[in-house]
């Protein structure tokens, strides 16, 4: 069941649309900032709002891949895989976020204090290697660096 | 010095250039001239004469695109025009850069472009990753409307706008014009066919303009100064500066506005400051994932569409990326090709089951379980995955990189076959 506030919010997001099936990217992220993910619950509540089938929705919810259709932890952790962070060397601190965290790309901790993902380009790439937890960019991240930036978020 | 229309303006400091500020340098002067004494036809000539080309990718000559809108009569409406910032080529940051430090130069480029083609609606589609970018754009499309630059009857001329933000949820094929338009519709984001192209047919079937951000970003500088001036910053037949980035094992990595035309060699030695200690250049991919490597060889190549066209790659977004001679060639096309793996949208066959077939080799090369005649199989996929192949570009664009390094660096791929591991680990 969706809650009066994530009611009143697509609500108000849908009013916005014509068509109201043409907001499920919007729908799908305000579900998704309240819940951290899409349970098929929510997807079938926000599917019957969008005026759309669930299976319809989910063929727009599983195609992107930061609409998560699985739990994630409090916090995610994208860490960049693609060209000018693969030069530099992503691959020594995806190994570090392993070791220290326990956890392989895709994974979420025992405490669900993290999800670890790959992501590419962030589009930060003359700040190689890159990385972003939550909705902050990192950049020139080092073991070092990372190990502090990880006791930031609880 | 250079003079750097797109880049002079923003604060060194970084920070949020306001409206009072664009305004006090020069900033919405273009888009009331335009709207308030220049005809749409005219706008367009100009954009044409300036030889602004897309730069997006294609580098597609913007004002003679423009010309392709049905006329100002034409009842098919509302219509509408977009401005691509979903960006996300590996090696790519200039519509971030440039949204970040002057978001109001794009929304009066587009106010522009959109009255320049009679459209009604705007849209910007950015990158969900651009999460200062979208704050910024936002705050800026509410000066906009506050000031009413946007909205009804702009700058008393009669002309209406109205102006959105959208921000997408992570999707490379995003960025490909047709599969943009279903992405707005809310709807799963495959390509569509082309043609219809979205000119005459695109967001929910009305015509449409899609540009790359950057693009929009130069047109209020022409309205200003106009086509001669603009052609006189480049170096080249194609007209204007460009934003240029240079990322990988550099001394400075990092992005600069300089003329088209610049080259190569340019960008490393002096700009990007060479390499970095005990690193040699080997190879660069000149514009973003998708064009093919260049050597040494082509160091004094310009930067412009059709030098390195001519040097056997493409421009793409102008952002090149740097292989040194410690890094593995092998081991960055099989990264390359990972990512186009991972974004194809599956909807046609040989991007979606070549392109995992192609990784699964590549990693066995990379690995030390090759086979010589893998090399062959490569080389088949290079040709089976080309333009016409398949439903839309992103295969084609897989393949630059992948054709090139078989040809420029196929000893690379056959020591790894005969010593059976990398010899770069
Ligand atoms: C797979 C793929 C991804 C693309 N991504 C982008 C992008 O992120 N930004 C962009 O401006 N153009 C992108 N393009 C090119 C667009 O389809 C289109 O040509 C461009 O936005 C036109 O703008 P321009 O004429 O100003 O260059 C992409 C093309 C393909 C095939
Ligand atoms: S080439 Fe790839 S990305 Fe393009 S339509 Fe086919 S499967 Fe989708
Ligand atoms: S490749 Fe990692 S930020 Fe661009």
């Amino acid at each position: 069941m969706l809650t009066e506030n994530e009611r009143e919010e697509l609500e108000k997001e849908l009013g916005r649309h014509e068509l109201k099936s043409s907001a499920s990217v919007e729908a799908l992220k305000i579900v998704q900032r309240y819940r951290g993910w899409i349970s098929d619950e929510s997807l079938r509540d926000t599917a019957v709002l969008l005026e759309m089938t669930p299976e319809e929705l989910d063929s727009v919810a599983t195609f992107y891949s930061m609409i998560f259709r699985r739990r994630v932890g409090r916090h995610v952790i994208l860490v960049c895989t693609t060209i000018s962070c693969w030069v530099v060397g992503y691959e020594g601190l995806l190994n570090y976020l392993h070791a220290r965290l326990g956890i392989k790309p895709g994974e979420t901790t025992a405490d669900d204090r993290f999800t670890l993902l790959p992501i590419p380009c962030l589009g930060a790439c003359d700040g190689a290697p890159a990385i972003m937890v939550d909705e902050t960019l990192y950049t020139n991240v080092t073991e070092k660096s990372i190990s502090e930036i990880i006791e930031k978020y609880e | 010095m250079n003079e750097c229309p797109l880049t002079e303006h923003m604060r060194p400091d970084g920070g949020y250039l306001s409206i009072k500020e664009y305004e006090e340098k020069g900033g919405y002067r273009a888009a009331r001239k335009a709207l308030q004494g220049m005809t749409p036809k005219e706008v367009q000539q100009l954009v044409k004469d300036a030889d602004l080309r897309g730069r997006g990718g294609a580098g597609f000559n913007t004002g003679q695109k423009w010309g392709f809108v049905p006329p100002a009569d034409s009842s098919v409406r509302p219509r509408y025009i977009i401005a691509n910032a979903d960006e996300m080529e590996p090696g790519t940051f200039k519509d971030r850069m440039l949204i970040e430090g002057n978001p109001h130069q794009l929304i009066e480029g587009m106010i522009i472009g959109a009255f320049a083609t009679h459209s009604d609606v705007a849209y910007i589609f950015l990158r969900w990753a651009y999460k200062l970018a979208a704050k910024r754009l936002e705050e800026a499309l509410s000066e906009a409307y506050a000031k009413h630059y946007l909205g009804k009857n702009i700058f008393g001329s009669g002309y209406d706008l109205e102006m959105y933000l959208h921000t997408g949820a992570g999707r490379y094929i995003c960025g490909e014009e047709t599969a943009l338009l279903n992405a707005l519709e809310g709807k799963r984001a495959t390509p569509r066919a082309k043609p219809p192209f979205p000119i005459v047919s695109g967001l929910w079937g009305k015509p449409t303009v899609v540009n790359n951000a950057e693009t929009f970003s130069n047109v209020q500088h022409i309205i200003n100064n106009g086509a001669t001036w603009y052609k006189s910053l480049s170096r080249c037949a194609d007209g204007g500066t460009k934003i240029y980035g240079v990322s990988g094992r550099v001394a400075r990595p990092g992005w600069w506005e300089l003329p088209m035309g610049t080259t190569i060699r340019e960008l490393v030695e002096e700009h990007a400051g060479g390499m970095k200690d005990g690193y040699r250049f080997r190879s660069v991919i000149p514009g973003g994932a998708s064009t093919e490597f260049l050597t040494v060889e082509h160091l004094d190549v310009p930067m412009d569409f059709e030098s390195v066209q001519r040097a056997g790659s493409r421009l793409g977004t102008g952002m090149m990326i740097v292989i040194d001679d410690r890094t593995c060639m092998v081991g960055a096309v099989h990264n390359l090709l990972q990512f186009f793996a991972q974004e194809s949208c599956g909807w046609c066959t040989p991007c979606r089951e070549g392109l995992p077939w192609i990784v699964d080799t590549l990693n066995a090369i990379e690995n030390g379980q090759g086979r010589a005649e893998d090399l062959e199989m490569l080389d088949s996929h290079t040709d089976l995955l080309w333009l016409n192949k398949t439903f839309c570009a992103l295969a084609p664009g897989a393949m630059e990189p992948l054709k090139s390094a078989l040809t420029l660096f196929r000893d690379d791929f056959m020591r790894h076959i005969t010593e059976k591991r990398c010899p770069w680990r």
